[in-house]
């Protein structure tokens, strides 16, 4: 399994990050976002089915957030740390690859 | 040397713009204001002011410009009035809470409905929760130095926050007086340039300005614009000081007129205060004991300089052109907020005049007197009264 592009982005920001409020909330730090788990905001949660999948990049193509990236086969792989479940993915698939199915936590 | 010049209130709010030298002036015209960004349009064109004059289509657009502006890391100015400021009402917060020290100069003018261009005080009034600070002036003299005094405090490391300075309309605005036009050395001086701390841009320092704040983190952001607020109190007297110091005009937070051994102190605000110190001198000689209060700032409000006024005399009586409808005047409320917890407190009674340009009179100030006297006499059973009032075409 690759590993998140972002990886070095979040180790650093979880090094640097203060939550120590600034004159007029200026966020110092770039990429802080990443403290965010958007994940957390999830309902649904895309399930993946690889033997369907035609590797044409349009679910890491379409994700808004991005929390799909590609490993080392090109197949998608899926950050559900920041994974909002907004589905876009599961609409694009051509295949039918991906299906929304509810999270239970 | 100073120099002298006969000028309206708007001319003396271009020209301490001027001399503030701000990179940035966005306005959009409205009556009774036009006059100060055509004023600095003016100094712009020739070359006289080296500032960058964006025009735009509302008064929405010209504040955003201003924050745009103040984010990237220069001194801004802009002018506006009533329905204009009201329209700007949005990005105030705005501006306050991201601590930009925009300045802005106020024709204090009435609100609609109905529509009316003359002066009340509703329209900064009704901004004094934004967390701008509000100074207000009682003629053109004080307007050009509560301009500059503005920037200073603003831009100060401890307040950085928006001011806002009010004269009255075209009881100021449009009337002429004679104006000392400090020299632009010593107002260099005083106001030194601009240098930001926190809001500008750079892309060797990449930072993000107005970004959401979760509930973890919201209240937080707000108490520091309440403590910058609060650090504003010594910002301003040490302001003050160093003003007269460098140009010989005293300001105080509130200015006290004949208030020793005074029974009733009239309390008010802005061009007003010039009348009500007529009437203190008149009835002085009558015999009368009473004196005069004016309030210079309004936001912080002088809370400590109150207290101190409230312990000389046996009614406070507030006279506002503003209602909070359902309540009172704005200033009664706060002066109320002010006495609540003293353990001995004068009578405060709110006179509510001058709406939409009335012209307060004597003959409304011996009215104020004479409920004063009587609440003294016989207690309070009414505490907010209309002024003025044409009661035969009610």
């Amino acid at each position: 399994m690759a590993e998140s592009p972002f990886k070095a982005d979040i180790e650093r920001v979880k090094k640097e990050y203060s939550e120590k409020m600034t004159p007029g909330a200026v966020v110092y730090l770039p990429g802080s976002s990443v403290i965010n788990k958007t994940g957390s905001w999830r309902v649904f949660i895309p399930e993946f089915n690889k033997d369907k999948c035609v590797r044409c990049f349009l679910c890491y193509t379409y994700c808004p957030e991005p929390a799909i990236y590609l490993d080392d086969e090109s197949y998608p792989v899926f950050d559900y740390d920041y994974c909002k479940g907004c589905g876009i993915c599961a609409n694009e698939c051509p295949t039918k690859a991906i299906v929304m199915v509810r999270e239970v936590k | 040397m100073p120099t002298w010049k006969v000028m309206k209130g708007n001319e003396a709010a271009a020209w301490a713009a001027k001399l503030a030298k701000p990179k940035v002036v966005a306005a959009f015209p409205i009556t009774p204001s036009t006059l100060v960004p055509e004023k600095i349009s003016e100094f712009v064109a020739n070359g006289e002011m080296d500032a960058e004059f964006i025009k735009v289509e509302s008064e929405h657009s010209a504040i955003s410009a201003c924050v745009g502006a103040s984010a990237a890391g220069v001194r801004v100015f802009t002018a506006t009035a009533s329905q204009g400021l009201a329209l700007m009402h949005e990005i105030l917060f705005i501006a306050a809470g991201m601590r930009l020290p925009i300045v802005m100069a106020i024709g204090n003018r009435a609100l609609s409905a109905p529509i009316n261009i003359w002066n009340d005080w509703q329209d900064t009034i009704s901004e004094r929760d934004t967390g701008w600070l509000q100074f207000y002036a009682e003629n053109n003299q004080e307007a050009l130095d509560l301009i500059l005094i503005a920037f200073k405090v603003a831009e100060d490391e401890r307040v950085l926050l928006p001011a806002m300075t009010g004269f009255d309309a075209f009881i100021l605005t449009h009337t002429v007086e004679p104006v000392e036009i400090p020299d632009q050395e010593v107002v260099d001086e005083f106001l030194g340039e601009y240098v930001p701390k926190h809001a500008y841009l750079d892309p060797k320092r990449p930072i993000t300005q107005g970004a959401l704040g979760f509930p973890a983190h919201y209240m937080e952001a707000r108490y520091t614009v309440w403590e910058a607020m609060e650090n504003a109190r010594e910002v301003i007297k040490e302001a003050f000081e160093e003003f007269e110091k460098k140009f010989g005009r005293k300001y105080q937070m509130v200015e006290e007129y004949k208030t020793e051994d005074a029974e009733i102190i009239l309390v008010t605000m802005g061009s007003l205060a010039g009348t009500v110190k007529e009437f203190v001198d008149k009835k002085r000689e009558e015999g009368l004991k009473i004196g005069a209060a004016k309030i210079t700032v309004y936001r912080p409000f002088p809370i400590e300089e109150i207290k101190a006024l409230a312990k000389k005399t046996k009614v406070l009586a507030i006279l506002e052109k503003d209602i909070s409808f359902g309540l009172g005047g704005a200033v009664f409320g706060d002066v109320g907020r002010t006495l609540i917890n003293e353990s001995e407190k004068p009578i405060v009674l709110d006179f509510i005049l001058g709406l939409g340009g009335r012209d307060v009179t004597f003959a409304n100030l011996e009215e104020v007197i004479e409920i004063s006297e009587k609440a003294m006499k016989e207690g309070v059973e009414e505490d907010v009264f209309w002024i003025g009032l044409r009661k035969e075409i009610l």
